[in-house]
């Protein structure tokens, strides 16, 4: 137990990966996204609720990536870059569709109860920092960032 | 990942037991099984047990805001039956645990109907 403790303080100490993946932008591919990071997220230290936050998060970043960058084109690709640094979790998602409008990107009001409109508000639950980046030629470049608590011995 | 639905009759409507992961790709299935009990109509309640849910994103949370307000509109009761941990988190996060009626077990949610 306390060596397995100490593999994991050890994890968090260098930089891991990153681990690139490229999936079909078909909601099929979604489980094949979650099952991905959930042993990255384990190996980085996270606990089983934090990493079910962050799973449910990239997720839902994907599945806005489907229905709005790509308006349900299911032959597009997505390109998930992960990244377990020391003192931070990063996913990056890159997406050659539609440009994010980021004007109008902002979680509902919760009392506001009526079906959809959650997987921003999910996405910034689980991440520290969401940025949008449309500067690029085609598509955005969804960036995901999660500080890592110290994890002591 | 499939989603396995199976519906059950019980003498106050019907019963949905969900398995799986509830995501983009299989909250139409799930739709779907629920549109099937709808349009019988003539039931009292409908009895949705998440036990076997291993993942439910917002796609599976919309179905089942869709369903409470067909239920208003039928005369139904919905209840949420025995929510698994991950359905929990994801209620917790988007607050809903007010918003339905959520049983620990079926006994208890069809008691008194």
């Amino acid at each position: 137990m306390a060596e397995d403790r100490r593999r994991k303080t050890d994890n968090t100490q260098n930089e891991t990966g990153p681990v690139t993946l490229i999936v079909p932008s078909h909601p099929k591919y979604l489980y094949v996204v979650r099952s991905a990071i959930y042993p990255i997220l384990t190996d980085a230290g996270f606990g089983r609720k934090d990493a079910r936050r962050i799973i449910l998060a990239v997720d839902e970043a994907c599945s806005n990536i489907i229905k709005h960058a790509y308006e349900g084109d299911h032959t597009k690709t997505i390109t998930l870059t992960i990244t377990d640094a020391a003192d931070r979790f990063t996913v990056r998602l890159r997406d050659y569709g539609r440009k994010a409008d980021t004007a109008k990107i902002a979680p509902r009001d919760l009392s506001d109860i009526r079906p959809g409109g959650l997987g921003t508000l999910f996405i910034g639950a689980a991440f520290d920092a969401v940025t949008y980046d449309t500067n690029q030629e085609q598509g955005t470049l969804l960036t995901l960032e999660k500080k890592k608590q110290q994890v002591n011995v | 990942m499939k989603v396995e639905i199976t519906t059950q009759k019980f003498n106050a409507g019907s019963m949905l037991l969900i398995k799986g992961d509830v995501d983009m790709n299989s909250s139409p299935d799930v739709r779907s099984s629920l549109d099937e009990v709808f349009k019988q109509g003539g039931a009292k309640a409908l009895l949705i047990n998440l036990s076997g849910v291993r993942y439910m994103d917002s796609s599976g949370i919309a179905t089942l805001v869709e369903a409470m307000q067909n239920c208003m509109k039928q005369g139904m009761k919905l209840r949420l039956v025995e929510l698994s941990p991950p359905v929990r988190d994801v209620f917790e996060l988007a607050r809903l645990s007010s918003i339905f009626e959520i049983f620990a077990n079926v006994g208890d949610a069809q008691a008194g109907l």
